[in-house]
């Protein structure tokens, strides 16, 4: 096992990434996830990979398309704006079949918003990362331990269901530092074979093609439809969630990635004063964990959905918990990262409205 | 019957690399004459099995299903970037992106000089036939003053849409190509013509000598509302002028290995480009 | 095991506040404990205030932003300003009494000061008041072992044996002073 070393979770991502076959790095500067980009161009050099600057947001993820067709591991970092700019190639990704990582450090918007961490995308990310029917899987971590141990595993998700992937991280987690286990490297002849790749036909088999394009509707319906079935098995197989303390909870407070470390701090603030509160939080935002949700609900007597923006995952919640108990929302936006103590405050003011 | 068979040669055949289907250009469209010259070239240089091409957004969109190599479709403007990465992904393999002017001059002009300032070890082929023929015929940004389409129906106004780009040259501003030059296929000397450029472009990338740029100077007889003879005589009165033929860059023809040889020796006398230099400032 | 560290070291940009912080958690890290650091970032870092959260506890550490310090180590007057009441009582504040001139002490929190630019720089050692001050919290707090301190100036310091002697003395001068 590799040694516990402390690193920023920008660069434990960049690091992981790289550990997981990513040769093939393609950025463009954006506070606050440009150490991404500087650590691909510090180390990609050495291990024979490319690191390419491109001249926009827009540019770079049509080289992600461009590399993923051509059958790499390839990667590309950004922040809320660029992500914006980059909803275009990933719609194209989703539409040609093409895996690839997309990271967002998110910040606060909309617009130039603010430089500090925000979960206001969760609706672009969940929603429409693009235009067109489609989803892409994002994975919310919420320690630098996890943004590691899902840099690496979002290749291989990206890799097997031919879907492009999300790690959704906000400034806080990108920017501060956390002891890490690096996860091993992987050997590059171990990755996966890609028959589909536009890698040059050598006369051996008939001409591949990477596109999105079908002008006959009955086509591209047949196309995404079977593209539904393959989300159908994300949505069984890859769901992922950490339950903390709901065995016996009344009050369930829901919350991802940075959110969700305030989050806990209250459980634990609460647990203190004798309330029975507990935490479900979301791994991976789409699939939504409704299983999670699900497991709680025979005790919970409330919810209370805790997030970095005006409410978004709140909605996911509601349609998980369908009625069947009371969801309340705690949120800062903007860029302000919430307090344990006003958290706390808003689980005493919950346990006490449903214990009336 | 079986002698006069065998006294029979072959003397016109499709090219391998162009696949046995119909196309969706238009009657008299020169992209036709252009993807055959580019399939050719892939056969007399036997790359076609490792070749990937990047199709743009535009008449060609569907080039994926003409050419027998592999095939990429990109998004409106962003093939260059796309070829970029396939070429740093394949650094042995042959790339080309096949753009139109909106495609290319338009949507994707960060795209196009920026891979070209890189030097991208890359061939493009740009049809410039001065509108956007997919869409039906509306202004491009090579559409020429006064120039009627759909969208600038009293002529083209450069007083508010501006002047036409000449992208070769626009292009030769930089110092990442190899090679630049423009042509047209409206005579069978010209077709000749630009089936050398175009082999030339293909062979500098397998040489490694750089990025490599033909302009084809085109025509749209369906959104020109002319017969196709009369579409290349009005290119040839009006487009020709704007948009001169001839090689507008050769490093190669000045003496050069490489675009990046032509480079250093233009930015001579830049210290910090040429660290071999000694300098007296700094250290 | 200590109790929990929730430290924000800050000052201008160039005074290590970062540095500095990043050898306090290095000491969490090599005492295998929960550690977080968390800088300020972005246009604020550019010739303004640096400061950083630096967080090593035993149990899961929620927000890494520290908002309620328990120890503060201020290497200038504006930073002194700005957190100062922000310590939880019986917190403690190292202070950097060449650089912040106007002290104030909130009830129930112990401030103490000492010249640590001067002490560095009388030392031959000009730069390390940020270290200096480490050396004086971890003699009033205790928050990790010697070795582990000692370990961590080895990880963040220790590129050039020179550099990293001149970080071990200047802690010893925080320690004495």
């Amino acid at each position: 096992m590799s040694e516990k070393v402390l690193m920023k979770g920008n660069e434990a991502m960049a690091e992981s990434a790289m550990r997981a076959g990513c040769r093939f790095f393609f950025g463009y500067p954006i506070t606050p996830q440009t150490e991404v980009a500087a650590y691909m161009a510090k180390m990609m050099p050495k291990v024979g990979g490319t690191y390419l600057q491109a001249e926009s947001e827009v540019a770079a993820i049509n080289m992600v398309y461009g590399a993923s067709a051509a059958g790499a591991r390839v990667m590309t970092s950004s922040s809320s704006p660029g992500i914006s700019l980059k909803s275009e190639g990933i719609s194209y990704m989703a539409g040609a079949d093409l895996p690839g990582v997309i990271i967002n450090v998110q910040r606060g918007g909309p617009g130039l918003g603010s430089i500090q961490p925000s979960q206001a995308d969760y609706w672009q990310a969940t929603k429409a990362t693009g235009h067109g029917d489609f989803h892409i899987v994002v994975y919310a971590p919420s320690t630098v331990q996890e943004m590691a141990d899902y840099a690496f595993k979002a290749f291989d998700t990206a890799d097997k269901y031919r879907v492009p992937v999300m790690i959704m991280a906000d400034g806080m987690l990108g920017q501060m530092m956390e002891p890490v286990v690096l996860p091993e490297a992987r050997a590059l002849e171990d990755l996966p074979e890609k028959p589909w790749a536009t890698n040059g036909h050598g006369h051996k088999r008939p001409h591949n093609v990477a596109n999105s394009l079908y002008l006959t509707a009955e086509d591209l319906e047949d196309l995404v439809r079977e593209r539904y079935e393959r989300y159908d098995a994300i949505i069984e197989g890859e769901q992922e969630a950490e339950s903390y303390l709901t065995d016996d909870a009344d009050i369930v407070l829901t919350a991802f990635g940075g959110a969700a470390r305030v989050a806990r701090s209250a459980v634990n603030a609460a647990r203190e004063r004798g309330i029975k509160a507990g935490l479900v939080r979301p791994i991976t935002l789409w699939p939504f964990p409704t299983d999670a949700i699900e497991a709680v609900l025979p005790q919970a007597k409330a919810f209370l959905d805790v997030e970095m923006n005006m409410g978004q995952m709140l909605e996911d919640v509601r349609l998980a918990v369908a009625g069947r108990a009371p969801v309340e929302f705690f949120g800062r936006t903007g860029g302000v990262i919430p307090n344990p103590d006003e958290v706390l405050a808003a689980i005493v003011a919950l346990n006490e409205k449903v214990g009336e | 019957m079986a002698d006069n068979e065998k006294d029979l040669k072959v003397v016109f055949e499709r090219p391998h690399a162009l696949l046995p289907v119909v196309t969706n250009f238009c009657p008299g469209c020169p992209h036709g004459i252009v993807e055959r010259l580019v399939a050719e070239t892939m056969d007399e240089l036997d790359i076609e099995g490792e070749t990937i091409g990047v199709a743009p957004v535009g008449c060609s969109v569907i080039s994926y299903d003409f050419f027998g190599c592999d095939m990429i479709e990109a998004a409106h403007g962003r093939a260059p970037a796309v070829a970029t990465a396939v070429k740093r992904v394949h650094p042995d393999g042959v790339v080309f992106a096949y753009q139109g002017d909106g495609d290319l001059a338009s949507i994707g002009m960060a795209e196009t000089v920026h891979a070209a300032t890189r030097g991208e070890n890359i061939t493009v082929i740009f049809i410039n036939n001065a509108i956007y023929g997919m869409t039906g015929g509306q202004m491009a940004p090579t559409s020429l003053p006064n120039q009627v389409t759909q969208t600038s129906p009293y002529g083209r106004d450069v007083a508010t849409a501006g002047n036409p780009i000449r992208v070769s040259e626009l292009l030769n501003a930089l110092d990442g190509p190899a090679y630049i030059e423009r042509v047209c296929v409206d005579t069978p000397k010209n077709v000749r013509k630009a089936k050398k450029a175009i082999k030339k472009a293909f062979q500098n990338q397998l040489d490694g000598v750089g990025y490599s740029f033909i302009e084809v100077v085109s025509t749209c007889p369906t959104n020109w509302g002319m017969t196709p003879q009369d579409a290349f005589a009005w290119m040839r009165e009006n487009m020709l002028p704007y948009y001169p033929l001839g090689v507008v860059r050769d490093v190669t023809a000045d003496g050069f290995a490489n675009a990046a040889e032509a480079a250093a020796a233009r930015n001579a006398a830049c210290p910090i480009a040429h660290p071999e230099l000694k300098t007296e400032g700094g250290n | 095991m200590a109790k929990e560290l929730s430290c924000v070291v800050a000052g201008f940009g160039g005074q290590g506040s970062l540095f500095a912080g990043k050898v306090i958690a290095t000491a969490g890290l090599i005492e295998d404990r929960e550690v977080s650091w968390m800088p300020s970032y972005g246009p604020e870092m550019r010739g303004g205030t640096a400061n950083c959260s630096v967080t090593l506890s035993d149990a899961p550490i929620g927000s890494p932003l520290v908002t309620r310090p328990n120890a503060l180590i201020a290497l200038n007057q504006p930073s002194f300003d700005k957190f100062i009441d922000a310590v939880v009582p019986g917190g403690i504040v190292v202070v950097d009494t060449a650089m912040v001139p106007q002290i104030t002490e909130p009830e129930g929190v112990r401030v103490i000061g000492i010249p640590a630019t001067k002490i560095c720089e009388e030392a031959g050692t000009p730069g390390l008041g940020n270290i200096v001050l480490i050396g004086k919290l971890w003699a009033e707090t205790g928050f990790c072992t010697e070795e582990a301190l000692d370990g961590a100036l080895a990880k963040v310091a220790g590129k050039k044996p020179e550099k990293l002697e001149q970080n071990r003395q200047a802690i010893k001068l925080g320690v004495n002073a």
